[in-house]
């Protein structure tokens, strides 16, 4: 099922419930669907805040269940200022903590706790389409 | 999300109920904020249900200014969900976990 929300912060527990409603409808275990929900709000923060500067802007938010495959797949939209939030490099996590930088942090998790992460850049658009297997 | 504190002299329990996600986030650290003095941080987690990174930063964060006070920071009755994302991230090599 596909909603579209204003990128807004505020809007980030609106974000949250619709994708949980629509994987409890999955049948989504619980371990899924934090995963989704964590890698969720890092994507949508990251509209919210960069994708539009100056200007409101919506996000749209695709879900997708694959019985078969027990897969859900969520795609994120967003027509503001063109950005692979992929490209960037991974942190060094086997830093002790006073070295440690406080950011970027959230693409990392993304990726890692997601089967699948995917970016393009089409008819103006970001794309992001995220996979997990529940 | 809930947050309680006891403050017992230069040591302190912070117990969070709910989730710590980016709209919460800032209330813990203010929270933390206002006990600059404190040595000995002790969270029970028994109550939180999920934690993204901007509540990571806030844990990071802590841990640093704890080193710096050389004080003690633990974490206790960690869920498994929200001990996944201390694996994924390293997390769990930094903090003090029981």
């Amino acid at each position: 099922m596909k909603k579209t929300f204003p990128a807004e912060l505020g809007e980030l527990q609106n974000v949250l419930a619709f994708a949980d409603s629509e994987l409890e409808k999955a049948g989504c275990s619980m371990k899924a669907q934090s995963a989704i929900d964590v890698a969720l709000e890092e994507i949508f923060v990251n509209i919210a805040s960069y994708a539009y500067p100056g200007e409101n802007g919506t996000a749209e938010i695709d879900v997708t269940a694959d019985q078969s495959e027990k897969c859900i797949t969520i795609r994120l939209s967003d027509s503001g200022v063109e950005f692979d939030p992929l490209a960037k490099p991974d942190p060094n996590t086997a830093l002790k903590a006073s070295d440690r930088d406080i950011g970027g942090l959230g693409i990392f998790m993304v990726k890692k706790m997601m089967d699948d992460v995917a970016y393009e850049y089409k008819d103006h658009m970001n794309i992001l389409t995220l996979k997990k297997c529940f | 999300m809930t947050i309680n504190t006891a403050v017992n002299g230069s040591a302190m329990k912070v117990e969070i109920v709910g989730r710590l996600d980016t709209i919460t986030a800032p209330e813990l650290e203010a929270e933390l904020s206002e006990h600059e003095d404190v040595s000995d941080v002790t969270f029970d987690f028994s109550g939180l249900e999920y934690i993204s990174s901007a509540g990571l930063r806030v844990l990071l964060a802590e841990q640093k200014a704890i080193n710096s006070r050389s004080g003690k920071m633990v974490l206790k009755n960690v869920n498994d969900t929200i001990m996944e994302v201390f694996e994924i991230t390293g997390f769990i090599d930094i903090l003090t976990i029981e």
